[in-house]
């Protein structure tokens, strides 16, 4: 997931400082949010009594490890056979010109890769330590488990209507799961997450993605009022989900996977340039992993966190990529649980993981004489070496091996940011469509409010706002998951199923 | 002889002269057409949430189009002419459906046309004719 989202850190609020323009409509509408919103962000991010350790992670790092234990460590027992589903080996030839199952991938992944991989795992290292990457990578690969249980129950239980449209995600899943398993309550939990969907399309998945954009864009040209990116952002995005311009579309779907693989490949020369260090850094990860490195907090405070951000990227749980991933063109949901496996193994395991690695290798965190790390003058995060945060310190790591890397960078978080919103949009749209019914004016609503979101989130410093609309994503995943607890016995089925006849040879490969 | 004449068919000049090859050789040795329609596509594509979600619902709209395109022009004109044709349509690569489908109906040529691109675009963009010349498992005739 591509947001920096969490309320409470020091590091996020001086990424989200704004200009000064605007204050007073600023203020008004921050002060109305956070009178009547305050209450729900704070139960959402409240840590467990004499912790700091927010429930919500603790809820979904449970989840994932639920899941992991019950499907018998699903992640590592299916990874080949997820390859050969993308590559394509089990697919009927004669259903060529549908959804493949790699197409779905993609489109998942571009949803969830993106700010979070770059700013997120920099508000990682730098408060919880290189520690911290040790255990995001882990909650990353338990994460796997928790995408692998709401993406088969998102096809399974998906929506394929008389015209050949096809469309599912938890809304679906929860309610006609509900009803099979005879289990009540499921309609109320449809409402909700899809309650809960919406408000968080329109801010973490739109506002913060816009705010960000400018945030980048500002940083390279200079300061100017944020509602002039908001106005041309909220164009191209109206022209793209209401004008239906899917040229737009299709280059930032391609220019996506191309600005991914190009981070990917940049951090491992940077790397590989300093190849004699890769051990030091290791160790310092591994170490730092249980014995925090003399970092605020410890090895607790790594752990909390690299589980932060590696929940916060790859949103394992949440139920977005259920969406995205059931319109594939398949006979077995199972098959694209097992390829949405891949999702978090891509986004927090490899992306993260490189991003964390380029920056404790450039030496960016600035250690004393004992090996220890310094803290800053606040005491909150580690002293970096131009005291840089979040975007700003991988930047500069970066920067530090290849200095015209920033501005490629920037660029690539300004398009992140937009396919991020693209996918949000469709996102709200399934759960606007869902609560309200089917229906180009109710769709054309919602489409208007979301690119007037664009503006706002542009233009002004919405703290509350937006930490309003990440508790709104992760109250997706309270609903989701309770949901995934309910149904995973279907899933277990389901891939018992799959697997017996996998073995017994009725599934072969194709050609 | 007889046989099936596999002839790639996309409605431009080029394909139409194809075919018109392939109708003179298949009356001559007593054989019958098999128009193949390739619809370009790659699995491997990038598509929108949006997009993804109407992709059935586009698919068999463009099968039907390309059918009815087909079927209501050449298909009724060589049936008319007496020339027995089945047709094709399919997603993917031109080049390796066409092979396909030859082995498929166990064809003794494939015709296709080509429209005159210049070596070097063909060098770059790569060509349906080239890779049939270096792919087809029959016989195969390439009709300037």
């Amino acid at each position: 997931m591509k947001r920096l989202a969490f309320p409470a850190a020091a590091a996020g609020a001086a990424l989200l400082a704004m200009p000064a323009h605007a204050q007073s409509i600023d203020e008004k509408v921050n002060q109305i949010f956070s009178s009547s919103t305050g209450w729900f962000v704070n139960l959402i991010f409240s840590n467990f009594p004499g912790t700091s350790f927010p429930w919500i992670v603790a809820w979904l790092v449970i989840g994932a490890t639920v899941f992991t234990l019950y499907f018998g460590f699903v992640q590592f027992r299916a990874v080949g056979h997820a390859i050969a589903l993308v590559k394509g080996d089990y697919s009927d030839p004669n259903d060529a010109g549908e959804v493949s199952h790699f197409q779905a991938l993609a489109t998942a992944l571009s949803g969830t890769v993106g700010l979070g991989n770059i700013a997120g795992v920099a508000v990682a290292v730098s408060i919880g330590g290189p520690g911290a990457t040790f255990w995001m990578i882990l909650a990353g690969l338990m994460g796997m488990a928790s995408k692998f249980t709401e993406c088969t129950l998102g096809v399974k239980y998906r929506n394929e209507y008389p015209d050949g449209r096809v469309s599912g995600g938890p809304m679906y899943y929860l309610t006609k799961g509900f009803a099979e398993r005879g289990v009540p309550g499921g309609k109320i939990l449809a409402v909700l997450f899809s309650i809960f969907c919406i408000l968080g399309a329109l801010g973490g998945g739109n506002m913060f993605q816009a705010n960000q954009a400018h945030q980048q864009i500002a940083g390279i040209v200079g300061e100017f009022p944020g509602w002039i990116t908001g106005v041309i952002f909220a164009g191209v995005v109206f022209a793209v989900i209401v004008g239906g311009l899917k040229s737009i579309a299709r280059v930032t779907e391609k220019v996506v996977p191309f600005m991914g693989i190009l981070y990917v490949g940049t951090a491992l020369i940077i790397i590989l340039m300093n190849a004699d260090q890769i051990g030091w850094a290791f160790g310092q990860i591994f170490e730092g992993a249980f014995t925090g490195l003399g970092v605020a907090g410890g090895m607790v405070g790594a752990l909390i966190q690299g589980f932060k951000r590696a929940a916060f990227s790859n949103e394992a749980g949440v139920g977005s990529a259920a969406i995205a991933h059931s319109a594939v063109r398949t006979k077995e949901p199972i098959t694209e649980g097992f390829v949405s496996l891949l999702e978090p193994f891509i986004d927090t395991v490899v992306i993260c993981t490189m991003t964390a690695l380029v920056i404790i290798i450039t030496g960016q965190l600035v250690a004393g004489p004992d090996g220890n790390y310094l803290l800053n003058e606040a005491g909150t995060a580690i002293q970096t070496v131009g005291g840089t945060s979040g975007v700003g310190l991988t930047s500069a790591a970066f920067g530090s091996a290849i200095s015209w890397f920033p501005y490629v960078l920037a660029v690539a978080v300004i398009l992140f940011a937009f396919s991020t919103m693209i996918s949000w949009s469709y996102y709200g749209l399934k759960a606007w469509t869902y609560l309200f019914g089917e229906g180009e004016t109710k769709e054309l609503v919602f489409k208007v409010i979301f690119c007037i979101f664009v503006v706002i989130g542009a233009a002004a410093n919405l703290g509350p706002v937006i930490d309003f609309s990440d508790a709104a994503i992760f109250a997706m995943a309270v609903v989701n998951i309770i949901g995934l607890y309910i149904l995973m016995p279907i899933v277990k089925r389901e891939l018992n199923g799959y697997l017996s006849r996998l073995k017994s040879g009725e599934i072969k490969k194709f050609e | 002889m007889s046989g099936k004449f596999v002839v790639g068919y996309d409605g431009s000049v080029s394909s139409r002269r194809a075919l018109e090859f392939a109708v003179d050789r298949a009356r001559a040795q007593g054989g019958t057409i098999v128009l193949a329609h390739v619809l370009e596509w790659s699995p491997y594509s990038f598509l929108t949430a949006s997009e993804l979600e109407e992709r059935h619902k586009r698919r068999r709209e463009e099968m039907e189009r390309a059918e009815k395109a087909i079927t209501s022009t050449v298909v009724t004109e060589l049936q008319d002419s007496g020339m027995p044709v089945e047709t094709v349509i399919r997603y993917g690569n031109t080049a390796d459906l066409l092979c396909r489908i030859a082995k498929e109906v166990n064809a003794v040529q494939i015709v296709i046309g080509r429209d005159g691109q210049s070596a070097i675009g063909a060098r770059v963009f790569g060509s349906v004719a080239g890779a049939l010349v270096q792919t087809a498992p029959v016989p195969c005739t390439i009709v300037p």
